[in-house]
């Protein structure tokens, strides 16, 4: 097991360096390059970006400012934000909390009703149920998340009155978990609507799959109640494909998070990033696509690291 | 059962339908925008603002806060979306074709290295590297479709390149190598034709994801630009008026909606009818 961990890890190191490369490659691509906010600032003299080039370390051949931006990217040296001067990285930490409670309660949401969906449409295959949820799945996917947002907020917002339309909480009441929940909930099902249908239908062909072999029928010939076959025979062979799902999934989850926190006023790291883009702030932009990236190779690592849990043949092959 | 699966099929296949039928009635909306549409979309008119749809036969749709025809609007605008949608596709299919094609066919290092790459821009989500070059190229409707094809091209590379593995084992390539004919040659005259189906079925699929990306950016403000309308930037406009005027972000929503369901139905439909093996209901 420990071997193949570290031949997983080992795998990693190409994505690490292409994810730094497409990352410094980008703020050099940048109008004005990683100095736009000075080279942009009419009262700042042509000696003074000079002198701050050479502080930054910009006159040293290319090769050099990548080693040392990449040695700052695993040191923890992010930079610092143009207006204010905070380290990139902890502005990003700071709005972390916020994107994970949405990204996570969407994800256990979708979960839950995509796999119940999905297992249910695999067992009744080609019923009534399974055409609508199919059909569903499609109509589902189809769907502007943002455009949603804006269409839950008009309904249960506007004219309803039940939920508030946007922010975390109630002024005055920072920290009430009541004022939390309630402004959670839309953002929450709207980003869970696309996932839902993502698994909803990987659910329904991994179980699908399973269903229909030697294994399962041994089982239900020996007699075994329907609902043990589906948990203990079924399940942990339909689930690998899922976490692989999981892995694969992170960078929509992102980009759906980004979409319903700008719809909905949600204080995390999607608003930070459209916010960010408005200002051209470049190094907090390029600290988020860094650090989703690293982020989405590590969701990947640990799904197939449970993969591997689960499954022998894996690790050993 | 037989008799629930030909149902079911049958459902399947008219959803397919439906999606072809909307495909073309858009593209024909779009493509005589200019005749279909009542009046000048960017025509202001300050004694006529916010009129409500069906209401009137001059604006069946109702107009604007600045008094424009939503319905002319929403016919100058699709004519937009649908151009991004379609260069982004053939963006996203040349590009993703060529990397599948290479990679797949050539091997070895080049497959390593290519194939890496297609690893290190999946890591990234599509809407942040999107967003992020959109906001450094000035924006016109042509960087909005290279920028929308260039960061959505991975899945297809993916595709392609899983196809040409299996078609490169085959005899009729192996004889055209005996034969002496050029790689290029085979890849393009032998190897691709036999790739077209999950290609074309991938492009229909892009030509929905494009349009619904276009969307997001356009209503973030780094898409299409006004006074041109686009569907996604006519919703940036109307998010300030949904409490008191809502029709004005219904409408080019559903239009998304429609636009976005049109194409992943026909495209579901075409997976399932040209190519079995990647139906997601076995």
């Amino acid at each position: 097991m420990i071997g193949f961990i570290l031949r997983r890890l080992l795998q990693a190191v190409p994505l690490l360096i292409g994810v730094s490369l497409i990352g410094f490659g980008l703020m050099h691509l940048a109008p004005g390059g990683p100095l736009a906010v000075y080279t942009l600032n009419p009262t700042i003299q042509a000696q003074d970006i000079e002198r701050i080039r050479i502080i930054f370390g910009l006159d040293q051949p290319v090769h050099v400012q990548y080693l040392n931006w990449a040695a700052g990217m695993f040191t923890g040296h992010w930079g610092n934000t143009f207006f204010g001067g905070r380290p990139v990285l902890e502005v990003i930490l700071e709005r972390l909390p916020a994107t994970m409670l949405l990204m996570g309660s969407a994800l256990s949401l979708a979960m839950l009703l995509g796999l119940a969906i999905g297992i249910l449409g695999a067992v009744r295959r080609y019923g009534v149920f399974d055409a609508l949820a199919t059909t569903g799945a499609l109509f589902a996917l189809s769907f502007p998340t943002f455009w949603f947002g804006l269409m839950a907020i008009y309904v249960f917002a506007i004219e309803l009155q039940w939920l508030p339309s946007g922010g975390m909480y109630e002024l005055g009441e920072e920290g009430s978990v009541i004022s939390l929940l309630r402004h959670l909930v839309l953002p929450a099902c709207v980003l869970a609507l696309v996932i839902t249908a993502t698994w909803s239908r990987y659910a329904r062909s991994a179980f699908l799959e399973v269903i229909d072999q030697d294994f399962i029928r041994t089982a239900s010939a020996k007699g075994v109640p329907p609902a043990r076959i589906l948990f203990r025979h079924a399940f942990p062979n339909a689930a690998k494909p899922l976490i692989a799902l999981l892995g694969v999934e992170l960078p929509f989850l992102f980009s759906g998070a980004l979409v319903t926190e700008t719809i909905f006023g949600w204080p995390g790291m999607g608003r930070l990033f459209v916010d960010a883009l408005g200002m051209k702030e470049y190094p907090v932009l390029m600290g988020m696509m860094m650090f989703t990236a690293f982020f989405v190779i590590a969701g990947n690592l640990l799904a197939d690291v449970a993969i591997a849990l689960i499954d022998p043949r894996i690790r050993l092959s | 059962m037989l008799r629930t699966r030909i149902w079911r099929r049958f459902l399947h296949h008219r959803l397919a339908l439906c999606g072809a039928v909307v495909v073309a009635l858009l593209l024909a909306s779009a493509l005589f925008a200019p005749a279909l549409a009542p009046q000048d979309p960017t025509l202001l008119d300050t004694a006529a603002r916010f009129r409500p749809p069906f209401a009137s036969w001059s604006h069946p749709f109702g107009t604007d806060e600045l008094g424009r025809d939503t319905l002319s609007r929403l016919l100058h605008g699709g004519r937009v979306s649908l151009t991004v949608g379609l260069v982004a596709m053939v963006t996203t299919v040349l590009t993703g074709a060529m990397v599948g094609i290479l990679a797949g066919y050539l091997g070895g290092v080049v497959d390593a290295l290519l194939m890496r790459f297609v690893d290190t821009m999946l890591c990234f989500p599509q809407v942040f590297l999107l967003l992020v070059i959109a906001a450094f190229v000035p924006p016109s409707l042509v960087s909005i479709s290279l920028v929308i094809g260039l960061t959505s091209w991975m899945e297809v590379s993916r595709i392609v390149r899983a196809e040409v593995l299996q078609i490169r084992e085959q005899d009729f390539v192996a004889a055209a190598r005996v034969l002496g004919v050029p790689p290029l040659r085979i890849m393009v005259r032998e190897v691709l034709p036999n790739a077209a189906a999950p290609i074309l079925v991938a492009a229909t699929l892009k030509v929905a994801s494009a349009v619904l990306m276009e969307s997001y950016i356009s209503y973030l403000g780094y898409g299409v630009q006004p006074p041109l309308a686009s569907w996604g930037n006519m919703l940036t406009n109307a998010q300030g008026y949904l409490d008191s005027v809502p029709w004005l972000a219904i409408l080019p929503g559903a239009a998304i909606t429609l636009t976005v369901m049109g194409f992943n139905f026909l495209g579901d439909g075409l997976r399932d009818a040209l190519d079995p093996r990647l139906r997601m209901d076995r």
